[in-house]
């Protein structure tokens, strides 16, 4: 009987530290592609800023990114940076094409 | 852009090499671009919404959604007995006249004391080659005679251009584009920024003020791109305060979800320039009040 508690015991000990060991290196794993994302996202908007065409939107998807990220919630930051990343790339096309399309708009003699 | 598309293929430009074609297209653009008349664009502009609203008359562009709207002009004349403004228009008066440390005045930095002068801005400065509008002038004044300089975007600033604004009402617009490269681009500048799409809805300026004044924009009636700044600083409700051209175009940015410039930034002063000069002959009707 005690070798059983003691083997049940052991078995029980080794999944905990199986499992504690997937979680830290889940952890790990996920604020390393947080920092990923977000250096995406991040340069991006720097090239969006460059081009003076930034969106709010991808400021307060930014500013979202890192607040997750304070509170260990990679899998709400990732999300996060990545639409941050998604808006900035779109205002960098926005930018990029209207530097021709903005005389479609134009009064003209 | 598109008669040079088509000229260039009757030139056969497509049998020419690739970098050699987009060079010729370079230089034709660059030399059509040249050619263009700010005058004849400043007319085209005006005729745009004469022909769009041929009931009203030149002068009541320059105020705004009322020259467009019956009812919300009745409220407005209604509200022009005790405007909201005034409170403002006497701070203004008064800070305007109070010296400074030095001993100086407002009034020694401008031509004509500073009376009856906001027609004539933005100016074009040739010394530093940039556009000075009448609030970088107040605050060049400012530090020029040892004073901090004040926020665009705050209500002293609105006071201090309500006033000089008050004191040139009914004079046309008379902002002057000189015989200068940098003039010229400065007021190209302003045109492009004036017509260029940004911010997540992907608005210009003019998809509101010129493609749809008159039009509600929820609460909001959009007013004509012509005689825009002819009225500012402005009392907004929407604001609860006084506002200021900068605070204006910040605004503006924000609502279609673009992240503001910073205010009297470079591109801000050329698109006051541009709007400004394509208003010429226009009277001031500021300080104003907006809904």
């Amino acid at each position: 009987m005690r070798r059983l508690s003691k083997t049940l015991l052991g078995i029980f000990w080794l999944l905990a530290s199986v499992a504690g060991a997937e979680r830290s290196a889940f952890a790990a794993s996920s604020e390393a592609d947080f920092k990923q994302a977000y250096a995406a996202a991040d340069a991006a908007e720097k090239e969006a800023g460059r081009l003076r065409n930034r969106w709010l939107p991808t400021e307060a998807a930014l500013a979202n990114a890192r607040k997750a990220a304070e509170k260990n919630d990679f899998d709400q930051a990732i999300a996060a940076a990545r639409e941050a990343e998604v808006l900035a790339k779109a205002s960098i096309f926005q930018a990029t094409s209207e530097k021709d399309a903005w005389k479609n708009l134009e009064i003209r003699p | 852009m598109a008669r040079i598309g088509r000229a260039g293929s009757r030139l056969g430009v497509r049998s020419l090499s690739m970098p050699l074609a987009v060079l010729l297209l370079a230089i034709t653009q660059a030399a059509v671009a040249g050619n263009v008349d700010p005058a004849a664009e400043a007319r085209a502009f005006r005729d745009y919404f004469f022909k769009k609203f041929p009931n009203v008359k030149a002068d009541d562009f320059a105020n705004g959604p009322y020259a467009l709207n019956e009812d919300m002009r009745r409220q407005w004349e209604e509200k022009e007995q005790f405007p909201p403004y005034e409170f403002s228009l006497e701070a203004g008066k008064e800070m305007f006249a109070k010296p400074f440390a030095n001993g100086k005045h407002y009034a020694d930095c401008f031509p004509d004391q500073g009376i009856g002068i906001r027609q004539n801005y933005p100016q074009f400065d040739a010394a530093s080659g940039k556009v000075v509008t009448l609030e970088l002038a107040l605050n060049e004044c400012r530090t020029a005679n040892g004073e901090k300089a004040i926020s665009y975007t705050g209500e002293d600033m609105a006071a201090l251009t309500a006033y000089m604004a008050f004191t040139s009402r009914g004079k046309p617009f008379d902002v002057k584009l000189p015989d200068d490269a940098r003039a010229r681009e400065a007021y190209e500048n302003g045109k492009r920024y004036f017509y260029t799409r940004r911010g997540q809805l992907n608005f210009s300026c003019a998809t509101c003020h010129v493609q749809n004044p008159g039009e509600r924009l929820r609460a909001e009636v959009l007013a004509p791109a012509l005689g825009i700044l002819n009225a500012m600083p402005i009392y907004r409700s929407d604001w609860g305060g006084m506002g200021t051209i900068s605070r204006r175009f910040i605004t503006c940015n924000s609502q279609v979800r673009s992240v503001p410039l910073e205010p009297q930034s470079e591109e801000y002063r050329d698109l006051e320039y541009f709007l400004s000069y394509v208003s010429n002959g226009l009277p001031i009707s500021g300080p104003g009040s907006r809904p």
